[in-house]
């Protein structure tokens, strides 16, 4: 069924314990055309991915919060494999490379000093492109290893791997996803 | 609707700053409350979202009297407990660097290098500099935003194009 380019934006979701930043880059967020879900810790992201984890396609998160560290949500994450595609971002107001680099190491896709920036929005885009390539790649392996199956006469494929594809199939059925050239987004708008 | 905002100029000159071709004494000792990342959160601001500043600033300001309040509670319940000072100070810094208080955030830092050396007394007068700082910055600001709800259009024509 040929589907319909909609023009849904990228959904973005921020995770900041401070009321004021959660502010900002919400505004950050949404100027550089995000849509955008706060949510003020990393239980409560957790909780909104748990129903969501197919509508978002990127979590920013700030390290320094009370219960769970950005670094904790970051791990909870990397272990869940509905949610271990979506790229993660920590931003951070303390300049320390050894905490950067764990980061790093954990899985995030980048990290942004505080005060986060309009010029730092533009370094979203390519994480969300960059994991929609594999989600294609994944399907693309998923089909092969079906069609391969079908050709052996053994349909049934049960590996956990194919059980993420499959996920992840839904996933992007739910969400339309089609070829790359439909899902380019206009050029990033940024205020002057 | 007009997105109310003084022009840079009006800007500087109400917060202080005369410029770059103001006596540097001056400048350190009239303006420098606020740096460049308030102008960042300024840019912010737009038809669609014509009170941003303010609104942050505002909830800058929230925050800031829970988080001083924190302290203030954590220096009389905990004495010397100088880690869990500092991680109150961290964030009322963090805030701080969030809407460009530079000012404050200096004190906030004094504060939290006090708390490095085990120094109780350096962290108390810190402190205290922190509240004065808080206080300033609130004036300032109200001030501020008096000054962009009076200018009105008018401050809008006068923006650089």
């Amino acid at each position: 069924m040929a589907a319909v380019a909609t023009k849904t934006p990228f959904h973005v979701l921020a995770v900041d314990d401070s009321l004021p930043d959660r502010k900002l880059i919400e505004r950050l967020l949404k100027t550089s055309s995000f849509q955008v879900t706060t949510v003020d810790s990393g239980s409560k992201a957790l909780q909104f991915l748990g129903i969501h984890d197919a509508a978002v396609n990127l979590i920013i998160t700030d390290y320094c919060m009370p219960g769970m560290t950005g670094y904790d949500l970051l791990k909870k994450i990397k272990e869940s494999s509905s949610l271990r595609d979506i790229p993660v971002v920590i931003m951070s107001s303390e300049n320390i490379p050894s905490r950067i680099n764990r980061c790093l190491e954990e899985g995030a896709d980048e990290f942004f000093l505080k005060p986060v920036r309009l010029s730092d929005m533009s370094k979203l885009k390519p994480h969300i492109l960059k994991s929609r390539c594999k989600e294609h790649y994944h399907q693309e392996q998923h089909h092969q290893s079906d069609r391969n199956s079908d050709e052996r006469g053994n349909p049934a494929n049960s590996s956990s791997s194919d059980s993420i594809n499959t996920r992840k199939r839904k996933a992007a059925d739910n969400e339309e996803i089609l070829p790359q050239a439909n899902r380019s987004r206009h050029s990033w708008k940024q205020t002057d | 609707m007009r997105n109310l905002r003084l022009s840079s100029h009006s800007r500087r000159a109400a917060l202080g700053d005369r410029g770059r071709r103001a006596h540097p004494d001056e400048v350190v000792a009239v303006g420098g409350y606020l740096d460049e990342q308030f102008c960042q959160v300024e840019d912010l601001q737009d038809d669609a979202s014509p009170n941003f500043t303010e609104e942050v600033v505002t909830l800058f300001f929230k925050d800031s009297a829970r988080l001083i309040s924190n302290i203030e509670q954590a220096l009389e319940k905990y004495p010397k407990d100088f880690s869990r000072w500092d991680a109150y100070m961290q964030q009322l810094k963090g805030s701080c660097s969030s809407i460009g208080a530079s000012r404050m955030k200096s004190e906030c830092m004094s504060f939290r290098d006090c708390c490095g050396q085990g120094n109780p007394e350096g962290c108390m007068r810190s402190f205290q500099k922190v509240k004065r700082e808080h206080g300033a910055l609130r004036q300032k600001l109200e001030a501020y935003f008096q000054l962009v709800r009076q200018a009105g259009p008018a401050g809008a024509a006068t923006r650089p194009v």
